[in-house]
């Protein structure tokens, strides 16, 4: 990503890395920070932008920066093993190093959402795209009416980010509200569907802007069931992705009918995303 | 700009000038023609439809490599790109394909292997006297003798060629051949005039697009897409071929330690294309691969862009194996509407 060359990556080396979730497809996060002290200071993101990481000799993928810029001179990345690059991936620890280009697309206007009560409805591994934004109004409280957050997964072992929620609870403006499908033993939270928690719940759609990320089926519900209590179309937005392979409006897969995923997207506004066809193919 | 005649039989003088750089051009190859390295005048073909491959292969290649690197290293070196390059006899169709493609690689982020190459490549054009069977250049913003992307434009007289530069580039191609030049002159002008008119009237296949970039969006769940992509077996000859696809993958080839990560065309026609990792499909059978094709030619790129996608070269219909012929589906979607 130098000044000439868009498609040079720079260098990241893996500070510390963990575990998010177990089994075949399981999710790890990495924090990892430039080589290139030039590189760190002149970084920026915004939440939802993401950003082409890979293992050179093995390729490189798209996958969401799952942090804040306002939590310090480092990227995230929640990377769920699936092919061949997030499997070289996963193989990778503390002081292994990974190739950075970015930060693509555009992002949450979260700027213009000041002065809103945040409420994020996220599915899986869909959280990620929406941590950066939960994390970006814990640190400008003032800036904002308030943030509900909504997570689900199939079981508390999927659950990604799950050290961060009891914090969250403590707060009079903050609520989090976790749910699982299948009832397990000592679970103490919600159990049922995602769309369905969000009608238990009522929020109102007064002063409200609704992000959502997750499944395909997931997401569908949602907007079904934000559409059902009110919220308008300019008050939903959620975050696309599809398969890419440049990252800048070149390679031709990503787009969702005349809309490039990489650079148009990967964030829509639901008044946008509902006039295009292929969205939520 | 100036106009100057070349008397056939100086050809191979001029080839010569020509060829202590590098030069390609049309050459026969079994049983197709294809832009190849030239040595001397009789190896070219001017005598030739169009070429199997068009030439977009000079600032894209098929494959080509981003940067070089070693395993466990990080360095990455850059291939250096500084080769000038000279393609002789292309086709009005073909060097406009490079100017619509060129405004995809400047979109925001400079593409700068393309760029890079196509600053190095000479366009010399060859006007169409005889266009083929299935070219509808003129229905989509083209012509035999359209001078758009090229450097300099030659027509076939007969006994010479006339060669009008079109750019900078052009008219020092001219100078630098000047001695085995004359000067053109109102009977060349109108000789050439009078081929141009010809060649127009010759082209009997037509596209009418006035309402398709708006109305392809309403065609979206039309039973017209199963009905063209019905045959098709997903081979991506009509996008490997055609002269404005430009999509690409990125892939890394690794040989012991030396690895490079390269580019290669790839095709919206094919399963992979658009898979997602987890096996999902957006766009899981021909029917959305097709409509994807037509839509991003004569919709998609004509709202970004404001051009067509397409040039008519006719490419893609004369060599798709089961005759999906382009024309006709757009006569279809035309229907529709």
């Amino acid at each position: 990503m130098t000044a000439e060359n868009p498609y040079i990556p720079y260098f990241a080396t893996i500070e510390d890395s963990w575990h998010e979730t177990g089994g075949d497809r399981c999710i790890k996060t990495f924090k990892v920070v430039f080589d290139d002290p030039a590189v760190r200071d002149s970084w920026s993101h915004k939440p939802g932008q993401c950003a082409m990481i890979g293992v050179l000799g093995e390729g490189e993928s798209m996958i969401s920066i799952s942090c804040s810029p306002t939590e310090g001179k480092f990227l995230r990345f929640s990377v769920m093993k699936m092919g061949k690059v997030t499997q070289a991936l996963h193989k990778l620890e503390t002081g292994d190093k990974i190739t950075v280009r970015g930060p693509y697309g555009n992002s949450f206007p979260v700027d213009d959402w000041q002065g809103k009560k945040i409420l994020t409805i996220g599915g899986g591994i869909g959280q990620a795209p929406l941590r950066p934004i939960v994390e970006y109004v814990k640190a400008n409280r003032d800036k904002y009416a308030g943030l509900t957050m909504i997570y689900g997964a199939r079981s508390s072992g999927d659950l990604c980010f799950k050290g961060e929620f009891d914090e969250m609870s403590k707060c009079d403006d903050l609520s989090c509200h976790l749910t699982i499908d299948i009832e397990e033993e000592g679970w103490g939270y919600n159990v049922g569907f995602v769309p369905q928690m969000l009608l238990d719940l009522n929020p109102s759609p007064e002063n409200t802007i609704a992000v959502t990320c997750g499944p395909p089926i997931m997401i569908r519900f949602v907007l079904e069931n934000l559409k059902k209590l009110g919220f308008s179309d300019e008050q939903i937005y959620t975050t696309l992705e599809n398969r890419m392979k440049c990252g800048i409006g070149k390679c031709g897969r990503c787009n969702a009918g005349g809309m490039y995923v990489c650079k148009d997207g990967p964030v829509f506004s639901y008044a946008v995303l509902k006039d295009i066809p292929e969205a939520f193919a | 700009m100036s106009a100057m005649l070349l008397n056939k039989e100086k050809w191979p003088e001029f080839v010569g000038k020509l060829t202590g750089k590098n030069l390609w051009a049309p050459k026969l190859e079994g049983e197709a023609m294809r832009f190849a390295p030239v040595a001397a005048g009789d190896e070219i073909s001017l005598d030739y439809g169009n070429t199997r491959v068009p030439p977009k292969g000079a600032a894209f290649p098929q494959t080509e490599t981003m940067y070089l690197f070693q395993l466990g290293n990080i360095e990455m070196e850059e291939p250096k790109l500084e080769e000038e390059l000279i393609l002789l006899g292309v086709r009005p169709c073909d060097a406009r394909a490079m100017t619509i493609i060129e405004k995809l690689f400047r979109w925001d982020f400079d593409d700068p292997y393309y760029l890079k190459r196509r600053e190095l490549v000479t366009l010399v054009g060859l006007a169409c006297n005889e266009p083929g069977l299935n070219c509808f250049c003129s229905s989509v913003g083209g012509a035999p003798d359209s001078t758009e992307g090229l450097d300099l434009l030659m027509y076939d007289l007969g006994d010479s060629y006339l060669l009008e530069a079109v750019t900078a580039k052009g008219e020092a191609l001219l100078a630098e051949t000047k001695e085995l030049l004359t000067d053109s002159d109102a009977g060349a002008v109108k000789a050439k005039e009078q081929l141009v008119a010809d060649a127009g009237s010759k082209i009997k296949r037509t596209v009418d697009h006035s309402g398709i970039p708006e109305g392809l969006p309403g065609l979206w769940e039309d039973p017209l897409w199963k009905r063209v992509s019905a045959s098709c077996i997903g081979c991506g000859t009509c996008t490997y071929l055609c002269p404005t696809c430009h999509c690409f993958d990125i892939q890394d080839e690794v040989e012991g330690f030396e690895a490079r990560r390269c580019r290669t065309w790839d095709s919206c026609m094919f399963e992979e294309y658009t898979m997602h990792t987890s096996g999902h499909n957006p766009r899981p059978t021909r029917r959305e691969r097709t409509r994807n094709r037509i839509n991003h030619k004569y919709n998609y790129y004509v709202d970004k862009f404001d051009v067509i996608a397409c040039v008519g070269c006719g490419r893609c219909i004369n060599l798709c194996p089961v005759n999906i012929d382009i024309v006709e589906i757009l006569r279809q979607v035309k229907e529709a509407l």
